[in-house]
């Protein structure tokens, strides 16, 4: 390999900022585990949520060891987006964070599966995978947004509540060999063509909050998130240097 | 020829009934499987109902000690692992109550018996899972005891039953070997690791002895005769049906024959002082399983018990505005499109 320290250094930021988003993603999904809302969801939930962490494993090894990187690094040094971290809220807020993050990931996966850089492969494997994910978040969009009015009120909530986590996804990441920012109008055609047909309102709300728009990429999160990891942390950390 | 080409006159449904016996009975006899539109005595539509129903329960009930360590697991290799065992287990619950439906009751109506006590998961799950050596302690052992009664469930003589329990073996075993390799894992690990190992075997082997293999059939279980002559009555008739293809205790000892050479491996005391290898029977003794404690363990009030049926029953609830969604948007785009648009 001809690569430069550069390059390589670039290579392990765009790892972990890709594999964190799927870390931290399936994580979440794996909190549904006998809490879904019937069992074919607890089947799928926790099958979206391997993939994704299969997803992770591939791109954290890129970067370093996994179980290093899962586990010993600080809040502060996580580079995922802060959509994924967001709690899991009811089942309108699980989907809608997932149609938000699987059609941007989709659509990252297909540029980067295309090209020919360091993730092509990973991505190759991963967007079929991505597209299985957006389709089950599609689905749920039209049957909640399309059922009853109470499951109808609650998908336009949940729309609402994380419509201003979405602008972070097509910032610029560094060492990735696609610019996310080109993603983003096929990006906001699919969502608002699936929105559309579930009988929602595509917000209109900014797309960014009152912080920096991709802090998530600069370690910077949103509150749950230490929860989150001091959850997922707490035995590894409380064992140091133990195999598992 | 199904029961529904009977004749309809009381006398002629008596003597069709007995030649449907007889049929039956030969069925069973040669071994072969009994098939939904078979006929079959309500008998063993109950006790089949009943055990499908339970065993379905069981898997849906055994996803939270598990799963809530999920969010906890010390590895991405074990928590995708787990991950995985946990989606297989929600999967066996839908294997089985479709088994169940085979039979003409309704899978929400099982639920329901669940989530209102009238019928019941296997007692082994109302033990709280609290360190990561219990998922693999439950793996090892609830999941090892879990085989060896399943494992005649293959030849069982309900066909959907025996073929939904082909596909659930398979992956059980897989699951008992992972277990395994968690707990040599820890065993080989630090003092602390070792340790932990060792206390959730403490706390699972009971467990996993008694209540994963229902109660006891014979008196060399320890049990006092009333109990065993029960116990073997009901053996006998699922017996006899083919449902079943050995006793509790048969299956129990089974069970302890495989495990003590393992835990010797792992170099983990199972918590059974009497354990010792009988040449006489060339079996190993055990610590006889008493009824009083089964039953107590059994109870529906103690705290877990009851934990884990309202954990299951929110999540139904909760989930209710969800499925009542998925009918609602079903009805209306099952509408022809002219209709819709």
């Amino acid at each position: 390999m001809t690569t430069t320290p550069a390059e390589d250094t670039a290579r392990t930021a765009a790892a972990l900022a890709l594999g964190d988003d799927a870390l931290v993603l399936s994580h979440r999904l794996g909190e549904w585990a006998g809490h879904a809302p019937v069992l074919e969801e607890e089947v799928a939930l926790a099958n979206i949520a391997l993939d994704l962490l299969g997803q992770a494993r591939v791109l954290l090894s890129m970067a370093g060891d996994e179980d290093e990187l899962a586990f010993l690094r600080e809040e502060r040094a996580f580079r995922n987006l802060q959509l994924v971290e967001q709690p899991n809220g009811d089942f309108a807020h699980t989907i809608t964070r997932q149609l938000y993050f699987s059609a941007h990931q989709y659509l990252l996966y297909d540029a980067l599966a295309s090209g020919e850089g360091p993730f092509a492969p990973l991505a190759g494997k991963a967007v079929k995978e991505t597209a299985y994910h957006l389709d089950h978040a599609e689905q749920w969009t039209l049957r909640l947004g399309d059922g009853t009015d109470e499951s109808h009120a609650r998908m336009q909530r949940a729309v609402d509540a994380l419509w201003r986590h979405t602008g972070e996804m097509f910032q610029p990441v560094e060492g990735l060999d696609v610019d996310p920012a080109a993603l983003e109008a096929a990006w906001l055609e699919r969502v608002t063509e699936v929105l559309r047909r579930a009988t929602l309102t595509v917000p209109e709300g900014p797309r960014t909050g009152a912080w920096k728009a991709g802090a998530g990429r600069q370690g910077l999160h949103t509150e749950p998130f230490g929860r989150m990891l001091a959850e997922m942390q707490h035995l590894h950390r409380s064992h140091p240097g133990a195999t598992w | 020829m199904t029961a529904s080409t009977t004749a309809t006159t009381t006398a002629s449904a008596t003597a069709d009934e007995d030649d449907l016996l007889a049929h039956f009975d030969a069925l069973i006899a040669d071994g072969e499987t009994i098939e939904p539109r078979d006929w079959m005595p309500d008998g063993y539509r109950r006790m089949l109902v009943r055990q499908i129903a339970q065993h379905a329960h069981s898997e849906i009930i055994g996803m939270q000690p598990e799963g809530a360590w999920l969010t906890r697991a010390p590895s991405l290799h074990r928590k995708s692992v787990l991950l995985a065992k946990v989606q297989d287990e929600a999967g066996h619950g839908l294997y089985l109550y479709s088994a169940a439906e085979t039979l003409g009751v309704d899978r929400a109506d099982l639920l329901d018996a669940l989530h209102h006590g009238r019928q019941r998961a296997s007692a082994t799950f109302n033990h709280p899972a609290l360190t990561w050596a219990d998922t693999g302690a439950i793996a090892w052992l609830t999941d090892g005891a879990a085989v060896i009664n399943q494992a005649p469930l293959c030849r069982t003589s309900y066909g959907p039953y025996a073929r939904a329990m082909r596909r659930v073996c398979q992956e059980e075993a897989f699951h008992v070997r992972q277990g395994y390799d968690l707990m040599r894992t820890l065993c080989e690990g630090t003092p602390e690791q070792k340790e932990m190992a060792q206390d959730a075997v403490d706390r699972w082997w009971l467990p996993a002895v008694a209540l994963m293999f229902g109660p006891p059939d014979t008196e060399a279980g320890g049990a006092d005769a009333r109990t065993a002559a029960l116990g073997a009555a009901v053996s006998r008739r699922a017996m006899a049906w083919g449902i079943k293809r050995h006793t509790n205790d048969e299956l129990r000892q089974r069970f302890v024959d495989t495990c003590v050479p393992q835990a010797e491996r792992l170099g983990l005391t199972l918590p059974d002082p009497a354990i010792r290898w009988n040449e006489e029977r060339g079996h190993y003794d055990f610590t006889p399983v008493d009824w009083h404690t089964y039953r107590t363990a059994l109870g529906d009030d103690t705290h877990w018990a009851r934990q884990r049926i309202a954990s299951r029953l929110a999540a139904h609830e909760d989930g209710a505005w969800v499925r009542e969604a998925a009918v609602a948007y079903a009805a209306r785009t099952d509408e022809p499109r002219g209709a819709a648009t």
